[in-house]
């Protein structure tokens, strides 16, 4: 996993990259200042899934599964719930603001990125659901927690994308 | 193939039915299939892709020659490079890895067996993918062709604007799936180094061969990924009218450049250390000493890793950046030539005081030194940024890369498989066919690159489908054409020799060079399971412990 | 037999690199129009750069030498024979010493190297502008080159005329490079470096040819189907004749009356959407200005010599000449065809 860690990074990396290159080199509206707001709520989620994800290893480790099934669904929530989040800002930018992946460099580069980083989100809720599945279905036990960490990991480096790229996007890129 | 070797005694396994082997072979995740998969794959490719190198050679013997047209011809360079780079070195580069990393470590099998498998089937498919497109990638003029736009793609180039049609589609996937299909092989070679050695075999004991793959795997995890995010850019831009490298809309054709280039320099030395890693374990052996340096080389091979991630604009001296960007990478350029000089003193260190055999695997590796020694320096002079403002996208540059790839690393990889032929075969390649292969191919090789330098320093540009008589290029490039096809009679030479020794060659048994590393003391070709017991080793050579027990490594170092 | 493999390989190497040699100096000495050789420098930059050539291969040449004879001196003395079968020489593991002494020397020799380099890259590309200075901008297209002289109102193509340089009173000519399409690179060997031509990236060169003539080169950066006959002709002219040919150039287009017909059907067809000359109606930019057409030597960027014979192959089939260019066959009937080329050599 810190294999693919790393090499998803470097991916990450370069889009990150094109991003920040690319600041204020649009040659036409709308900019970042004019049509981004911060998605603090749904970052609070992802992030605190981190939180989730992590209690959720621990109490596997203790063989506390109720705990563990509940946490990690807790975790599955928030990370809907960020999607959730990022499907209704990407409509409100398309629909009230005009602004689509062709319109220009910001566009490409914005969803470009935080597109990447949903995919792997979305990937990251499929590989939990189908633990949760497990999981209910009495398969996990104790004994895999170090499994299971394995996939939290992935969890947590998704979270720590999230933190690069709401910082890169909102904040510096503004 | 191995079906018929067991190390367990006295019993007769009978051959399976045809339809049974082949499926054995499919649905395999036996790390030696795998890599002899890998290798014949790369084979399969190494011959189109040499097909159509002969047939640019054959367009360029003359000026204004017409046995081409110019849209064919970029084809064949376009697709020449992709195949030679991505379908023929890293397959049988990563089939070398497969083979002997588990083996070298005393280990049964790499760390995801199925992610192995997973990983080859991927890399084949990238390969039928790219060739697909001959049929299907439909351009302006309506049957299927392949891309044409180099096989660096060159923004705004690959754009839909100027490559209309498909063609550079079937370039974009078939590399981002066997991107991921070397992604995957990665972290199973790094896995396998750092989780699954036999108990002794601290990483200060691990063959150099081994190191020098794990060094390879971490390169490839950050150098194959900046392409795939510049090719999914790439598709973004095609398709969903993304302006990544949409030059009317403020993008930035450079910003591919650099994404390509970050990509392609550590690439390169992705496949020319694992060459170095059957420099360091050949060498040795044909020599009767161990190698020189052994600490010092796994230094210079990390350093050279991390060096060569700041190297990569030494591509692009000529596209107009500033003159401290300029002399920057021209110093971190000629700074990764120190460690490798270092490699090529340590190999003569090896072999200087020692006993050399001449066979054939120290003869390819012996020419190994002389050609490596002359592309590094030709190197070495590219990284005198002025002087490249002459000889970048020249011929000089042509034949600076294939010295390397071709005096070097395939010459590294043919000592390599005359070499453990016998291990995973269970039979040696003829002598006498390796040479004729090695003189054949060593005469054919200078003809073509020695003489190569000279029309880039006359001014030939490279990816020309003509070129104007009176330049002085026209005799230079018969020659080198020439070499073309005699190098390609010293392959059929080689491939004869495989097939033939198959099944003539001498039987070799367990370990036929007399050497010291783990896998010449399990049988040939090994049983499914490597070792019977998993052994136990106290230093850098267990077979000479056990052959001279008077005189261990262990004392020494 | 081990000493004749090695003296085989020795021979094979000596006679290649004879080879090279001898078909190097045929090529320099070769008595073609224009040489594009790198080696002979007739302009400032290039020849800042053949020296810091000379001093580079010298270097190399040194190391190479070095390490060839060791090479060769390691594999000769030590090669075993099969009376030693079974004993096995004195097991070497390192050397700190020897390592440390190949590790320092390679660095201070990196070190001489960059210096040197370093010197040669700042002077040729931070050279200030004088006020002497010819100023052109060359813009690339697939696949011919554009050239505007900005402070002289003049557009040409294909062939660049720049005045020589006189070393005690230097005129250099500096370029502005950019590009209407995709990735180009301009290489006049003997005048300077190449410099890439990339969209969006505005780019700057400069040379200051020291003797009159004629240069060749041709676009380094693979454009498209016809990058290899992007080529380029630099006339390098003495200050007189260039002050002739922009004068030349100047002039609005001439106007002949007998070609009349000719001028109609170039007015009428599609000629106008690609095509400018100065002073009619036709002010196309996508293809070459054609004002001055006859006052160039080639035509399809050296693709052709101008000749009315392949003047009009061009326009009726340029695939004959130039198969993949942008130009299209224009279909004209052959008295169409004929009035039009009449026209066209007018155009001085």
């Amino acid at each position: 996993m810190a294999g693919l860690i790393i090499a998803e990074s470097a991916i990450f990396t370069i889009f990150v990259v094109a991003y920040l290159f690319y600041v204020g080199k649009s040659l036409t509206g709308p900019t970042p200042q004019e049509v981004l707001e911060a998605p603090i709520f749904f970052t609070i989620c992802l992030l605190s899934s981190s939180l989730t994800i992590h209690f959720a290893g621990k109490s596997l480790e203790r063989g506390k599964h109720g705990a563990f099934l509940i946490l990690w669904s807790l975790t599955i929530l928030l990370g809907g719930l960020f999607l959730y989040g990022t499907g209704r800002e990407w409509r409100r930018l398309i629909y009230e603001r005009g602004l689509t992946i062709s319109t220009n460099l910001f566009g490409t580069t914005y969803y470009s990125l935080v597109g990447l980083h949903a995919f792997h989100v979305t990937a990251g809720l499929f590989m939990l659901s189908m633990v949760l599945i497990f999981g209910l279905a009495g398969r996990v036990g104790a004994d895999q927690f170090r499994r299971v960490d394995v996939l939290a990991l992935y969890w947590h480096f998704v979270d720590t994308v999230w933190v690069v790229v709401f910082t890169v996007v909102y904040i510096v890129g503004r | 193939m191995s079906s018929d070797a067991m190390a367990i005694r006295n019993v007769e396994v009978g051959s399976l039915p045809l339809v049974e082997t082949l499926h054995g072979w499919l649905t395999t995740v036996d790390h030696k299939r795998l890599g002899i998969l890998y290798i014949l794959s790369a084979l399969l490719f190494l011959a189109i892709g040499g097909v159509e190198a002969l047939i640019i050679r054959i367009q360029l013997m003359r000026s204004h020659n017409d046995f081409v047209s110019p849209e064919v011809f970029n084809r064949m360079f376009t697709m020449h490079g992709t195949t030679m780079i991505f379908f023929v070195a890293m397959p049988i580069l990563f089939g070398f890895a497969n083979y002997l990393v588990p083996l070298m470590i005393g280990a049964r099998d790499m760390a995801f067996p199925r992610l192995n498998a997973f990983s080859f089937w991927l890399s084949f498919l990238g390969g039928l993918l790219l060739y697909f497109s001959f049929l299907g990638g439909s351009g302006l003029y309506g049957a299927g062709n392949a891309p044409d736009v180099g096989w660096w793609a060159y923004a705004p180039l690959g754009a839909r604007a100027f490559s209309p049609g498909h063609s550079s589609d079937y370039w974009t996937f078939a590399l981002l799936v066997s991107g991921f299909g070397s992604i995957g092989t990665a972290i199973n070679i790094i896995a396998t180094v750092l989780c699954m050695r036999c108990p002794g075999m601290k990483l200060s004991r691990m063959p150099l061969l081994v190191w020098l793959n794990l060094v390879m795997a971490g390169m490839v995890l950050i150098a194959i990924t900046p392409l795939s995010a510049a090719q999914i850019m790439l598709v973004i831009d095609r398709y969903l009218g993304g302006h990544f490298f949409d030059t009317q809309a403020g993008g930035s054709a450079v910003l591919w450049m650099h994404f390509f280039w970050i990509f392609g320099h550590p690439e390169v030395y992705v496949l020319v250390i694992p060459a170095f890693a059957f420099l360091s374990e050949i060498i040795p052996v044909f020599s009767r000493k161990p190698i020189f340096g052994y600490p010092v080389m796994v230094a210079a091979t990390v350093a050279i890793g991390l060096v060569s991630t700041s190297v990569w604009a030494h591509h692009m001296f000529t596209i107009g950046m500033n003159s401290y960007a300029n002399s920057f990478f021209a110093i971190t350029t000629m700074a990764v030539g120190v460690p490798t000089g270092i490699k090529i003193f340590n190999w003569i260190g090896t072999m200087w005081g020692g006993r050399i055999q001449f066979k054939v695997p120290m003869l390819f590796c012996i020419g190994f030194l002389f050609q490596f020694l002359i592309a590094g320096l030709t190197g070495i002079i590219q990284a005198a940024v002025p002087f490249d403002w002459q000889l970048s996208l020249s011929y000089f540059v042509v034949a600076h890369f294939h010295y390397v790839i071709v005096g070097g690393i395939l010459f590294a990889l043919f000592g390599a498989f005359y070499y453990w032929y016998p291990k995973m075969t269970g039979r040696m390649l003829s002598e006498r066919l390796g040479k004729w292969h090695f003189w054949l191919f060593l005469i054919g090789f200078h003809l073509t690159f020695d003489v190569m330098h000279v029309p880039g320093l006359l001014g030939m540009p490279r990816r020309i489908y003509t070129y104007e008589p009176g330049r002085g290029w026209d005799t230079l490039n018969l020659i080198i054409s020439i070499g073309a096809f005699i190098q390609a009679i010293a392959i059929l030479v080689f491939v004869a020799n495989l097939i033939i020794s198959y099944f003539k060659g001498a039987k070799a048994g367990n370990d036929p060079w007399d050497a010291w590393t783990l896998e010449w003391s399990t049988s040939s070709p090994p049983p499914a399971y490597n070792f019977a017991t998993v052994p136990v080793v106290a230093s850098r050579r267990p077979l000479w412990d056990l052959k001279h027990p008077e005189d261990p490594d262990n004392q020494y170092e | 037999m081990r000493c004749t493999q090695k003296s085989i390989a020795n021979v094979v190497v000596l006679t290649v690199a004879l080879l090279l040699c001898s078909a190097a100096s045929e090529a320099a000495h070769s008595p073609s129009t224009g040489l594009t050789n790198i080696f002979s420098p007739e302009s400032t930059p290039a020849k800042s750069i053949f020296n810091l050539s000379m001093f580079v291969l010298a270097v190399t040449g040194i190391i190479f030498a070095v390490v060839f004879t060791l090479l060769v001196y390691s594999v000769v003395k030590f090669r075993g024979n099969p009376a030693d079968a079974g004993r096995e020489p004195a097991q070497v593991y390192g050397s700190t010493q020897i390592e440390l002494a190949w590790t320092i020397i390679p660095i201070l020799i990196v070190v001489v190297l960059f210096l040197a380099t370093a010197r040669v890259i700042h002077a040729v590309q931070d050279a200030p502008k004088p006020a002497t200075a010819v100023e052109v901008t060359v813009i690339g297209h697939q696949f011919w080159w554009e050239y505007r002289y900005p402070r002289l109102g003049i557009v040409t193509a294909n062939e660049l005329h720049i005045p020589v340089s006189d070393p005690a009173h230097p005129t250099p000519t500096f370029l502005q490079l950019l590009s209407a399409d995709t990735d180009h690179s301009f290489w006049i060997p003997q005048l300077a470096g190449k410099t890439d031509l990339i969209p969006n990236h505005p780019n700057r060169m400069w040379m200051d040819p020291q003797r009159t003539g004629l240069f060749l080169g041709q676009c380094a950066q693979y454009c498209g189907t016809q990058h290899a006959k992007m080529l380029l002709r630099v006339s390098v002219d003495t200050p007189e004749d260039f002050g002739a040919w922009v004068r030349a150039q100047q002039r609005p287009a001439i106007q002949d009356q007998k070609v009349a017909a000719g001028r109609r059907v170039f007015e009428t067809t599609a000629c106008i959407n690609c095509h400018a000359v100065g002073g009619s109606a036709a002010n196309g930019r996508f293809g070459p200005d054609l004002t001055h057409l006859m006052s160039r030597e080639t035509i399809a960027s050296g693709a052709a010599e101008n000749t009315k014979e392949n003047l009009r192959l061009w326009i009726q089939k340029p695939d004959a000449i130039k198969p993949g260019s942008l130009m299209p066959a224009m279909q004209l009937s052959d008295a169409d065809l004929d009035a039009l080329v009449n026209y066209l050599e007018t155009l001085q």
